[in-house]
Formats: structure tokens, C-alpha cells, sequence
């Protein structure tokens, strides 16, 4: 164990604490863009800067252990003019269209701004010049707003495994880019959003969610996905009695299957919700068409049809095919009913295809 | 006599640095032949007593440095940072050109030192020449069978200063962008692929045979006491005699400017001296009259950085010098803290406002601010130096700033 | 050319972090990296593409924009700009009628700014691909471009 001093408050922690965590345990409210406990660490931002005695230099302390006898001031001058003027050079390549953005009122630039009374920046010059024109149908990238924090770069790669965006470039021009500067969809991008998930601002944003309400505005609702079996937890954001947005929980007790992320049906397949062409009852075709019907009538001309296909052309005739839509559990009481009662093997599962 | 003292450049032109043979002649490769007859520890001990601080700028002790590497890892490497990119720096492509063994011997010696079987050497990509001069040097060595089991390999950086910076280095070697990487760790303990690992300067691992050699005592016995031995200089600028030059660490600055390099062009007067490249401070002349080691130049505020020397007339634009320099940040920037990346920017952007005469004295207190800021909060050297040259030209030519503002 | 470009990458295969090598060595082939060969170089390698091309635009000698036969770097860093880098580039620009960043249209000069190549004995410096040409003046340029043309 360790022990060291933070804003006056001597804490013990275990070693190889992060002396972002120690802070963090002895109360006090770091900062921090680049930072995310489920990502490797960048150490990029600088937020999180504290000073630490008989050191000449501000330490990042999402990158620096926590060391026996340290003496921590996490607000000295030195720090709040760190982090002003870092939030005033990010204010000066940011695009600022609070009023129109959807990550007004969730967005740790506007929330850092605000507790650091950062009006304006002093740093104003040449605007940004980095929004990208992607026509795909999920993902808005207006790195007018990217404050390079990279965390979409490494979420792509650490949770989703797509490796679709990287950096490009170097220095001031430096940019978030796929291979060749091309679109998402002619990338290795598979639509999954964790990008949007992790982004500190609103810089990449859901296409199918602009326009229809902020976060503080909705309700949220916590519920299953109901895509496959995974179970991933997600939260709808609920407007006026319509869903009209998907947040992802990274809580891994409230979202124990996926930690927030999600699969692009998950994420942005959710409008079948509100939609007109959504089946809501059973249908039996009757004189060629098809006609809604009780539940009990279905299911009792479902069970008298396989039965009769069964008496004359035999079990091996009927194939019984699974949906991922289904539970494990689900899954594995279709077999049975397969093997056990109608009598055959013919049995297959949609994910294999 | 100009008060030179060589000892890495004494052979200069006289052997063919390729060649193993000729610097076997001149006595080379006897410190390495002494390190395998001492124990690792023994070699450290002598590296530490000989008081030999590194000369790539930081200078940290080479002794320690090698210290901190752990005994029993498995595989440890050796890494010979030449990406000199400060601007007016020379010396490293200098020592290779005229003593490349010294170089090899060098990292042969830290490789028993610390148990490594594999070096690399990081050659800027501007070099391609000493790309080749070093793979014949290394081929040389081989075949003299001076270097044994040690293996060195020379990689070419492809144009980024930020790669000088030991861990940006270690990322370019692994094939990577060269983007600094945060420590802890240090390459000592987790360097190149996540292995032990010493990076030191051109200049240090050249020194380290003739430490061997002559002694511990003989070398810490040259130059100022507390950063020993000799120091290779390069002059730009507005200077009479612009070469290199090899002195000992106590050497007057005023003495290099105007002894070795035979006073200032036209007979006109100084009007600031700029040390170690393009991230030094720049020296007024009432500071010149100062030894160049390290402590001595950070006394003054200054650094001997690289020991690039560049010096200007009384002519000279002081704040257009700035800018420019504001440039060459703003274009080696990593771009991965925002300190640096966004301040080389508009630190660029308002040093242009002034030099081009549309500057307010707002912009001129933006800028310290901004100043402070990066040296406190940057991840690496290169975006804590890079305000340096700026605060110290407002500081001692504050003048020449607000004949420019509007 | 002749040479595929697994052909020009592969010798670096088992180079440990030889990307850089291999991009070295399709430049030192087409004096840029044409996206092609990063694709390959991405396989080779095994690596995302967009790690490589990551590595390609974060170097100032990579380029994955085609450039002419000659690259002419300017140095512009301190020493060399009060040695009158200015007055050069301008005369480069002048005699070549391209500006900085840009290719003859014979595909023969790319112009292109870079800072020190510690060549500080003779000032301003510039370089033609791997020829370091010392002392410029913009009355040389004639005379030292005509070897290359």
C-alpha cells in the first residue's frame, strides 16, 4: 500500500494505483478528455494535470502511478491555468454550434468550460477545417468539433476489433482517418457506433438520431436488445411516448453482457419500433391471403399442418430453422421439439449462414 | 592554438571512419577489449565515475541511465539515437564521418554493460549517406571480429524531429508514427518492444571508449566538473568560421564565438547567440561570457541542448528569427497533446500577427501565457521547449517586439 | 520498374517494425507510396490499413500523393532563413513555375519545404532526392538544376 497526500488529504492506496484513481478516491473532481477506464491509456490531453511537489513540470495523472509521499494539489494556480488555457486552444478548433448540436447539455468540453469559466478563447485564428463528407447512413463525422481526444481510434480497435480509423497526418493537420481518407463504408467500419459511444463531444453523432432530441430531453428507458440472444443492455431515449435514440450503458453491473457496446442493428436498427410495416399479430394466408388471426389459431393450424406433412411424407420432411432473435434457452427448446416430437435432425440455426 | 581539445575527432580525416582497421591503429577498440575483461556492474561504476552526462541535450547521467536497466531481463537492447534534428546541429553526422568505430565500440561497450546482444542505430532520414557509411562500419567491425556476439542494425527515420525524443524514437523503430510515449516507464525498463532498453546520443556512446581506455578519472578530470569531457559545437549564422569544433565542457561561449568562430561576419557587433538549436534560449551578449556545459548554460537560462551554436549580427530581425522558429514547431509537432499540437499552432499564428506588424500587445501577453502553459503541461520535450526560444527573445528583446506592434 | 510490389516489400518482411524500410524502399522505387503498395505492405505486414497509412502520412519524406522524378527539399530552419532561404525558394518557385507542394507538369520536380538536414557548413542547403547541394543562391539554380533535367 501507499500513501500520499492530495489536496491535504493523506489516502492509502494499493500499488500501481493510478494517481488519477488515487485523486479520484480522496474526493476530488479531475478532469479528464482522453481518458476512459475500458481503453489504454493515451495521456494526450492534458486535463487531467496535477502538481505534485519538488516536480517542475505539471504530471498527467491518468499516466502517472501513485508513489509513496507524494504531495498532490489537484486546483493549484498552476493546474486551473493549465486546464484554461488547454480548453481555450480546443475552443479555438472547435466548431461552436452548441444551440444546433445534439450533445448540447452531454458534453465534457461545454461541462469543463463551464466549471473553468472559459467564455471564450483567446487562441481564436484559423477555423477548423476538418469536417468529413461520409454519406454512409449511421455515423456524422464533423471533426470540426474533434478535440482529438482518440478515443474513437482506440475503441474501434479495443472494443470492436475494426481497426477502420487511425490518424492521419501530423501535428495541427492531424485528423481522425480511415485508410486512404475514404468513407466509413469502403473502410474496414462495421457500423457499430462505439466511436459515437466514447466521443466526449459531438464531434461523431448518430445520422439516425439528429434532430429528434437531446439526452436531457428524453426519458430513459433501460431494456434488452432484442436483435439476438447476446442480451446486450441498452437504454432507449424516449420522447413524447417515441423512441427516438439508443445510449449505451458502460455500467458493467447495469450492462453486464456488452458494457454499452452494441452491434449496428443494436445501435441505429431500432425505427422497426414506430414502423408502419412492423408485424404486430399472427397472419395465416386463407383463400391467398393473408389474414390476422389469434395467436391460439396459429398456433393450432402451425401444430395440425406439421402434423399432417409428418403423417404423410415422414419426420425427415420438415426442417426446423432458429432465429439469433432467440434466447439460448429458446434455442434449445426448438431442437427438442425438433428431435423429440416431430422426429427429425433437420435442425439449423440463422448464424451460421 | 584555438583552445580546441579533441579526443572523439582527433583522427579526423586521418583514418577512414569504415574502417575497423584504422581505428585499431589509432587505439581503438581497446576500452571495448577492457569492458569484456570487467564485470557489468565494473563498466557501469567506471561510466558513472568518469561523471559523463548525455549529449543528445537532457544531460542525464549515462552511468545512471544504464543503471536503471534490469539485471535479469531475458533481452535487452541498445539504441543509438542519431536523429539530430535540431537546426544547426551537425555534430552527430560529424563524429560518424570521421570516427564511426568510436560510435560502434561504444554501444559494444553499454551492450556488455547491461546485457544486451542487439543494438540499433536511429539514423535520420536525411542521412542516407551515413545510412551507408555506418552499415560498412558495422560490416567492418564484424569481419575484424571486434564486435562478437553483438549485433547492430542501422534504421532510417523518414523527416520528424519528434523522433529525436527517445520514445518517439523507440516508435519509429518499431515501425510506428513516431509519437512520444508517456513515462513512466522509462526505456530503461520498458523500452523497444516493450523491453529493457538505453537510448543515448551519438555523441555519449562515443565518448564511452575512450572513458574505458584512459580512465575513469582522466576523463571526468577534462572540462567543467560536473558535465566532464569534450563537447562538439557546430556554428551558423553570422560567424566568420562556420564549422564544427571540438572543446573541452569549461569552454567560453564568448570564446567560441569569437575565438573559434573568429567573431561575427562584417566586423559588427552580436546580437544574441542562440544555443543548442532551434528549441535553446536565446543568450544576450552581456550572458556570453559563460562556460558552455550544462549547468553554466542553465544558470543563465539557457541549454546546451546539442551544442548547436547560432549566432546573429546586430542586423538581425529578431522577432522574424522567432517566427520562423514558431514555424519549425508548428511543423514537427506530434499532434498528440494538445498543448503542444494546438499551441505550436496558434503560438505560429500569433508570432506571424506580430512579425508581419498587425500584432497587439494583447497577443504579446497571450503568448507567455501560452509559453507557460506548454512547458508546464506538454507530454514531451518538444512541446516544453518549444516556447522557450520565443519567451526569451520577448525577454531580453522585448524592444524589437514592440517596434512591431501595432 | 519491372518489380512487383510484394517484391520491393517482402525483403522486410522479417524485419522486426520494418514498415518504415519497406516504405523506404517503394519510395527509393516511385519516390511516393501508391496506395496499391500500402494495401500490400498492410498485408505483408499484418496490419489494419489504416495503421499504415497512418505511418505514411505522419513522415515528411512519405508521400501518398504522387511526386516528380526529383524531390527538391528547401530548407527553410533558422540558419538557413537568415542565409536567404527566402530568396531561393522564390527563385525555385520562379525558374520551375510550380509552388511549394506542387509537380512540374513534366512530372519531373516536386517542390517541397523541409527544416535542417545538418548540412549547416554552407548555407542555404537544398536537396535533390539524396543529392545535398550546399551555398544555393538563386543566380545557381539554373546551373544546378540543369544536371537533373
Amino acid at each position: 500500500m501507499i500513501t500520499l497526500t492530495i489536496d491535504g488529504k493523506r489516502v492509502t492506496v494499493p500499488k500501481g494505483t493510478s494517481l488519477l484513481d488515487a485523486c479520484r478516491i480522496a474526493g476530488a473532481d479531475i478532469p479528464t478528455l482522453c481518458h476512459d477506464p475500458e481503453l489504454s491509456l493515451a495521456g494526450s490531453c492534458r486535463m487531467c494535470v496535477v502538481e505534485v511537489a519538488g516536480r517542475r513540470n505539471l504530471i498527467a495523472s491518468c499516466v502517472t502511478p501513485a508513489e509513496e509521499g507524494m504531495q498532490v494539489e489537484t486546483e493549484s494556480e498552476a493546474v486551473i491555468e493549465a486546464r484554461r488555457i488547454i480548453l481555450e486552444l480546443l475552443l479555438a478548433r472547435h466548431k461552436l454550434e452548441c444551440h444546433v448540436c445534439e450533445r448540447d447539455g452531454d458534453c465534457k468540453l461545454q461541462d469543463y468550460c463551464y466549471r473553468y469559466g472559459v467564455k471564450d478563447s483567446r487562441f481564436k485564428g484559423e477555423e477548423p477545417h476538418f469536417y468529413k463528407e461520409d454519406p454512409n447512413p449511421f455515423i456524422e463525422r464533423d471533426y470540426d468539433k474533434c478535440i482529438m481526444c482518440t478515443k474513437c481510434i482506440r475503441a474501434c480497435a479495443e472494443i470492436t476489433g475494426a481497426f477502420a480509423i487511425n490518424l492521419k497526418n501530423r501535428g495541427h493537420n492531424a485528423v481522425i482517418s480511415t485508410a486512404f481518407d475514404l468513407g466509413l463504408k469502403d473502410s474496414t467500419c462495421v457500423f457499430c457506433g462505439q466511436c459515437i459511444m466514447v466521443c466526449p463531444v459531438g464531434s461523431l453523432v448518430s445520422k439516425v438520431e439528429k434532430g429528434r432530441g437531446r439526452t436531457y430531453q428524453t426519458e430513459k428507458v433501460r431494456t434488452v436488445c432484442t436483435y439476438c440472444g447476446t442480451g446486450c443492455t441498452l437504454e432507449l431515449k424516449v420522447l413524447n411516448d417515441r423512441v427516438v435514440g439508443v445510449n449505451s450503458i458502460r455500467d458493467e453491473k447495469l450492462s453486464p453482457a456488452n458494457r454499452g457496446a452494441l452491434c449496428v442493428k443494436g445501435r441505429f436498427g431500432w425505427d422497426f419500433i414506430d414502423s408502419p410495416e412492423r408485424l404486430k399479430e399472427p397472419l395465416v394466408r386463407k383463400n391467398g391471403e393473408l389474414m390476422p388471426v389469434s395467436w391460439e389459431e396459429a398456433l393450432d393450424y402451425t401444430a395440425k399442418r406439421l402434423k399432417e406433412v409428418k403423417e404423410k411424407w415422414g419426420s425427415d420432411s420438415i426442417a426446423v430453422f432458429t432465429s439469433a432473435r432467440t434466447t439460448n434457452e429458446e434455442n434449445y427448446l426448438l431442437q427438442k421439439l425438433a428431435r423429440a416430437v416431430i422426429g427429425t435432425n433437420n435442425i439449423d440455426h440463422c448464424a451460421r449462414l | 592554438m584555438n583552445g580546441e581539445k579533441r579526443i572523439l575527432l582527433e583522427y579526423a580525416d586521418k583514418i577512414n571512419p569504415e574502417k575497423a582497421e584504422d581505428y585499431i591503429k589509432v587505439g581503438g577498440y581497446k576500452g571495448l577489449e577492457k569492458a569484456r575483461k570487467m564485470k557489468p556492474k565494473q563498466i557501469i561504476e567506471e561510466v558513472k565515475k568518469s561523471k559523463l552526462r548525455g549529449r543528445g541535450g537532457a544531460g542525464f547521467s549515462t552511468g545512471m541511465k544504464w543503471s536503471f536497466v534490469p539485471e535479469h531481463a531475458p533481452v535487452k537492447y541498445v539504441v543509438c539515437n542519431l536523429d539530430e534534428g535540431e537546426p544547426g546541429t551537425y555534430k552527430d553526422r560529424i563524429i560518424c564521418e570521421k570516427n564511426a568505430q568510436a560510435l560502434l565500440e561504444g554501444m559494444a561497450i553499454c551492450a556488455l554493460a547491461i546485457g544486451a546482444k542487439k543494438g540499433y542505430i536511429y539514423c535520420r532520414g536525411e542521412y542516407p549517406h551515413i545510412v551507408r557509411l555506418l552499415n560498412n562500419a558495422i560490416e567492418s567491425a564484424k569481419k575484424a571480429g571486434v564486435l562478437e556476439d553483438f549485433d547492430i542494425e542501422v534504421r532510417m527515420g523518414a523527416g520528424a524531429y519528434v523522433c529525436g525524443e527517445e520514445t518517439a524514437l523507440i516508435e519509429s523503430i518499431e515501425g510506428k508514427r513516431g509519437e512520444p510515449r508517456f513515462k513512466p516507464p522509462f526505456p530503461g525498463v520498458e523500452g523497444l518492444w516493450g523491453v529493457p532498453t538505453v537510448v543515448n546520443n551519438v555523441e555519449t556512446f562515443a565518448c564511452i571508449p575512450y572513458i574505458l581506455t584512459h580512465g575513469a578519472e582522466w576523463f571526468a578530470s577534462i572540462g567543467a566538473p560536473d558535465y566532464p569531457g569534450t563537447k562538439v559545437l557546430t556554428l551558423t549564422g553570422d560567424i566568420n568560421n562556420p564549422t564544427y569544433f571540438e572543446v573541452p565542457t569549461d569552454y567560453l561561449l564568448s570564446d567560441v564565438i569569437y575565438k573559434l568562430g573568429g567573431g561575427i561576419k562584417g566586423g559588427r557587433k552580436l546580437k544574441a547567440v542562440q544555443v543548442g538549436g532551434s528549441s535553446g534560449a536565446f543568450i544576450p551578449p552581456e550572458n556570453i561570457h559563460t562556460s558552455i556545459d550544462f549547468d553554466s548554460m542553465s544558470r543563465i537560462g539557457a541549454s546546451l541542448g546539442s551544442g548547436a551554436v547560432f549566432v546573429l549580427d546586430e542586423t538581425r530581425d529578431i522577432v522574424d528569427v522567432a517566427t520562423r522558429i514558431a514555424k519549425f514547431f508548428e511543423h514537427e509537432s506530434c499532434g498528440k497533446c494538445n498543448p503542444c499540437r494546438e499551441g505550436t499552432f496558434r503560438m505560429y499564428e500569433m508570432m506571424q500577427r506580430i512579425n508581419a506588424g498587425r500584432g497587439s500587445e494583447e497577443d504579446l501577453e497571450n503568448i507567455l501565457v501560452l509559453s507557460r502553459v506548454m512547458q508546464k503541461a506538454s507530454l514531451c520535450g518538444l512541446g516544453q521547449a518549444a516556447p522557450i526560444p520565443i519567451e526569451t527573445t520577448i525577454k531580453h528583446f522585448r524592444e524589437d517586439y514592440m517596434r512591431k506592434l501595432m | 520498374m519491372g518489380k512487383s510490389y510484394a517484391e520491393i516489400i517482402m525483403p522486410y518482411k522479417d524485419k522486426k517494425g520494418g514498415l518504415i524500410e519497406a516504405f523506404h524502399a517503394l519510395q527509393r522505387e516511385f519516390n511516393y507510396i501508391p496506395e496499391e503498395a500500402l494495401k500490400e505492405a498492410a498485408r505483408i505486414f499484418k496490419i489494419p490499413e489504416s495503421k499504415a497509412y497512418g505511418v505514411a502520412t505522419f513522415y515528411s519524406h512519405f508521400s501518398v500523393e504522387k511526386r516528380g522524378k526529383y524531390i527538391i527539399r528547401m530548407c527553410e530552419s533558422a540558419p538557413c532563413h537568415v542565409a536567404g532561404a527566402g530568396e531561393v525558394l522564390k527563385a525555385l518557385e520562379q525558374y520551375l513555375g510550380i509552388k511549394v507542394g506542387e509537380t512540374t507538369p513534366d512530372g519531373k520536380f516536386t517542390l517541397e519545404l523541409c527544416e535542417c538536414v545538418g548540412q549547416c557548413q554552407a548555407i542555404p542547403v537544398i536537396t535533390i532526392n539524396d543529392d545535398v547541394v550546399l551555398s544555393v543562391s538563386p543566380e545557381r539554380i539554373p546551373e544546378i538544376l540543369k544536371k537533373y533535367e
